[in-house]
C-alpha cells in the first residue's frame, strides 16, 4: 500500500514534470535573467579593467597618479576603436552627468597623439579629469555588483562619503510614480467593486436563462482583444469623437471646449476601468450563485427590511468574493502597460510604462530590471495573500 | 426575478427599479463602446466619429473601402497568418504539457501541490513588461529574437496558465472511482487517459485551447520586444496603427475581432451545453 501511494506520489509529480521544466526554461530563466541585471552589471568592469585595478589604489580624495591615467586613457583608445566606447561612456555617466562627453571627447582627441604627459592631455580634453568625483563615478560604474539600481528606483543615491541620502528633488520621480500607481489600482478597484457589485448580484439572482444572457455581455468584453477595447475608447473619448461631438451637439459644451478625455489620466481611469470591471464581476458572481435565494426570503419572513436582510445576511458571505475580486483587479492594475501606453498620455502612466521606457528607450536596463523587482515583490505579495484567502484553483474564465 | 428573491416593501421595490436602472447603466458602459466600433468601420470618410450622413442613414456615407483596403494590404495579410500560425502552435504546446499537468495537479497523491500550481500559474500573474523584458534578454542572449520560435514559446507559456486552471477545474468533478474501476478491468495509464479521462474532460481541454490561443492571439508586449517587421502580428499591427498613424482600417479590423470573439464565446457556450453542465468548471 505504500509502495503503491508512493508510485502514485511519482507518477503525478512525473505528469507535471514537463510543464514545470517547459515554464522553468521559458519564464522562470528569462524572469532571473531579467531580475539579475538590477544587481549585475559587468560592462564597466570588463571594459576598463587595467584602469580599476590601479584605481584601487586611489586614496578617493586628492587626484589619481599618472598610472591611473595612462590605464584610462590606453583602455579608453582601445574601446573607441572597437566602437564599443558608447555603452561604457552612458554607464559612468549616469553616476555623474557630463562624463559621457568628457569620455568621448577625450578618446577621440587622444587617439593620435602619444604626449608625454597623459594627465596633462586628458585634462586639457576634459577638464573634469581634474576633479575626484569624475573618478569615483569611474570606480562606482566599474562595480561588478551593485544596488545602485535599487537605490535609484527608490529616489535615493550615494553621496560621495558613501552615505545613502535621497535624490535631489528634481530627479525623485520613482517613489511618486509608484505611489500613483498604487494609488490608480486603488481607485480603480473600488469603482470596479461599486459598479460590479450590483451587477453580479442580478446576474445570480436572475432566473437561469437571463442570468446566462447578462453573463455572457460580461464575458465578451473579457474575451474581447485589449487593444479593441482601447481602440473603441479613443474612438468615443478623443476631443473629435463621438462623446464629445455629443456633447457639442446637445450644447452642453462648445466647439472651442471640448473636454480632454483621453491622453490623460482620465483616459487611463475609463479604459483600465471597463477592461478589468469583469474581473470583478465573474469571482463576485461565483460567490454570490452559491448563496441560497431562500435565505433571503427567511430574513423577510422574520421581519426584517431588504437592508436589514442584506446587511446582515448576504452581504457577510459575499466577502470572499469581495476579497477575490479585488485582489484581481488590484494585482491587474498595479502592472498595466498596454491601456496606459496608448490612451494615457504624458500624466496617466504607470510604473509599467516607465520600466517599457528604460527598457526600449534609455537603454538603462539595470533600473529596468530593478523597478520591475520592485513591482515584482508587490504582485507575489498580493497574489500570495490571494492565493491564501481565494485559492488559484477557484479562478475561471467562462 | 420575483419567484427568487424574496418580497419586501414598497421601499424596497423602488430600490429594485433603481438598481435594475444602474445595472442597465453598468452594461452599456461594459458593451456600448464596443458596439460604436462596428458601424463606425464602414464610414466611408476617414474619421473617428459619425458624419451627418451616417446619421441620416444615407447610403453614400457608409463604404466597405476600409475593408477592402486591409483585405489587399499585405502587411495585414501577413499579420494575420503570423497570429494564426503563433497562436496554433503556441495553443498546441500550451495544451499539451497543460493537460499533462493538470492530470498530476489532480491526482490527490500529488506533492507540493500549492507550491507547482502557483509556479503554473505564475505567467499569468507577472506584470507582462516584465515577463517580455526578461523573455528579450533571454532570446537575445540564445540569438533567437525576431524568430517565430521566440513567439511561439512565449506564448506557449503565457497561455499555459489558462489551461491548468481550466483543465483541473474539469477534473474536480471527475469521479476517480472511473479510473480504478478501468484499472481493475486491466487497461494501463494510457488507455486509462485515451478512453475515460479525456473524453470526459474534453469540453475543459477544449475550452483551455481556446484560451491559450486567444490569449496569444491578443498578446502585443512580448511582439513588441522579441518580434521584427516578418513577426508582426495583428495586435502588433493594430499598435503601430493606433500609436502611429491613426486610420478606420483598424476599426474593420476591431469589427472582425469582436465577430472572431463571438464566435469562440458561441462554441464554448455549445460545448459546454453539449456536455451538460457536469464538466463544468467551478465557478
Amino acid at each position: 500500500m505504500a509502495l503503491s501511494l508512493a508510485g502514485a506520489r511519482v507518477r503525478a509529480a512525473a505528469l507535471t514534470l514537463p510543464l514545470v521544466a517547459f515554464i522553468g526554461v521559458t519564464f522562470l530563466a528569462p524572469l532571473g535573467l531579467m531580475l539579475a541585471r538590477s544587481v549585475h552589471e559587468p560592462l564597466v568592469a570588463d571594459s576598463l579593467p587595467d584602469t580599476l585595478a590601479v584605481l584601487e589604489n586611489w586614496d578617493g580624495v586628492s587626484l589619481p597618479g599618472e598610472d591611473v591615467f595612462q590605464a584610462l586613457a590606453r583602455e579608453l583608445l582601445t574601446l573607441h576603436k572597437q566602437r564599443s566606447l558608447g555603452g561604457v561612456a552612458t554607464r559612468v555617466n549616469r553616476l555623474e552627468s557630463g562624463m559621457r562627453s568628457a569620455i568621448v571627447r577625450t578618446a577621440r582627441q587622444l587617439r593620435n597623439a602619444d604626449p608625454g604627459s597623459w594627465r596633462e592631455a586628458m585634462i586639457a580634453a576634459a577638464p573634469i579629469w581634474n576633479e575626484p568625483k569624475a573618478w569615483r563615478a569611474l570606480q562606482r560604474s566599474g562595480e561588478r555588483y551593485t544596488l545602485r539600481h535599487f537605490l535609484h528606483a527608490l529616489d535615493l543615491e550615494r553621496d560621495s562619503e558613501g552615505n545613502v541620502v535621497a535624490q535631489p528633488p528634481d530627479q525623485r520621480i520613482y517613489l511618486s510614480l509608484l505611489g500613483r500607481t498604487l494609488m490608480v489600482s486603488v481607485v480603480i478597484t473600488v469603482i470596479c467593486l461599486i459598479l460590479g457589485y450590483p451587477v453580479a448580484y442580478l446576474i445570480a439572482n436572475s432566473p437561469p436563462s437571463r442570468s446566462n444572457l447578462l453573463l455572457l455581455l460580461v464575458l465578451v468584453p473579457f474575451w474581447t482583444s485589449l487593444l479593441v477595447r482601447t481602440t473603441s475608447w479613443i474612438v468615443l473619448l478623443q476631443n473629435q469623437g463621438v462623446i464629445n461631438d455629443l456633447l457639442v451637439a446637445v450644447g452642453l459644451t462648445t466647439e472651442e471646449s471640448r473636454i480632454p478625455m483621453i491622453y490623460n489620466m482620465t483616459g487611463t481611469l475609463v479604459a483600465m476601468t471597463q477592461i478589468l470591471l469583469p474581473f470583478m464581476v465573474l469571482p463576485l458572481y461565483a460567490v454570490m450563485r452559491t448563496i441560497a435565494p431562500s435565505q433571503m426570503r427567511a430574513a423577510a419572513a422574520l421581519g426584517a427590511s431588504f437592508g436589514q436582510a442584506f446587511v446582515r445576511v448576504y452581504w457577510p458571505q459575499t466577502l470572499p468574493g469581495i476579497a477575490a475580486g479585488s485582489l484581481l483587479v488590484f494585482i491587474l492594475s498595479i502592472g498595466y502597460y498596454i491601456t496606459p501606453a496608448l490612451v494615457g498620455g504624458r500624466t496617466g502612466q504607470l510604473i509599467s510604462n516607465l520600466i517599457a521606457y528604460h527598457m526600449q528607450q534609455s537603454l538603462n536596463w539595470g533600473l529596468a530590471a530593478a523597478l520591475g523587482a520592485i513591482l515584482l515583490v508587490c504582485v507575489a505579495l498580493l497574489f500570495f495573500l490571494f492565493n491564501r484567502l481565494v485559492g488559484v484553483e477557484r479562478m475561471r474564465f467562462t | 426575478m420575483t419567484s427568487r428573491t424574496a418580497s419586501f416593501g414598497l421601499g424596497d421595490r423602488l430600490a429594485r427599479w433603481l438598481h435594475l436602472a444602474f445595472c442597465a447603466a453598468v452594461f452599456v458602459f461594459l458593451i456600448a463602446p464596443m458596439l460604436v466600433v462596428v458601424p463606425l468601420s464602414f464610414n466611408a470618410e476617414p474619421y473617428f466619429t459619425f458624419s451627418e450622413g451616417m446619421l441620416a442613414l444615407d447610403a453614400d456615407a457608409y463604404s466597405l473601402r476600409w475593408y477592402r483596403n486591409i483585405v489587399e494590404d499585405e502587411e495585414w495579410r501577413l499579420a494575420l497568418a503570423n497570429s494564426l500560425f503563433i497562436g496554433l502552435a503556441a495553443a498546441a504546446i500550451a495544451t499539451a504539457l497543460g493537460v499533462l499537468a493538470a492530470l498530476g495537479l489532480a491526482s490527490p497523491a500529488m506533492p507540493g501541490r500549492a507550491l507547482v500550481t502557483g509556479l503554473l500559474i505564475s505567467p499569468m500573474i507577472t506584470p507582462i513588461i516584465i515577463s517580455a523584458a526578461g523573455m528579450f534578454f533571454f532570446y537575445s542572449y540564445l540569438g533567437l529574437s525576431q524568430t517565430h520560435l521566440s513567439l511561439v514559446l512565449a506564448h506557449a507559456a503565457l497561455g499555459t496558465p489558462f489551461v491548468v486552471i481550466t483543465v483541473t477545474a474539469t477534473l474536480a468533478g471527475f469521479d476517480r472511482n472511473l479510473v480504478r474501476a478501468a484499472e481493475s478491468l486491466g487497461a494501463g495509464p494510457f488507455v486509462v487517459f485515451r478512453r475515460v479521462q479525456l473524453p470526459l474532460i474534453a469540453p475543459g481541454v477544449i475550452a483551455g485551447a481556446l484560451f491559450a490561443f486567444a490569449a496569444s492571439f491578443d498578446e502585443v508586449v512580448t511582439v513588441l520586444f522579441l518580434g521584427g517587421l516578418e513577426q508582426r502580428t495583428i495586435p502588433r499591427q493594430m499598435w503601430a496603427g493606433i500609436r502611429e498613424q491613426i486610420s478606420p482600417e483598424i476599426l474593420a479590423v476591431a469589427t472582425f475581432l469582436v465577430a472572431f470573439v463571438l464566435v469562440l464565446m458561441g462554441v464554448v457556450e455549445w460545448l459546454r451545453g453539449r456536455h451538460g453542465h457536469q464538466g463544468e468548471p467551478a465557478r
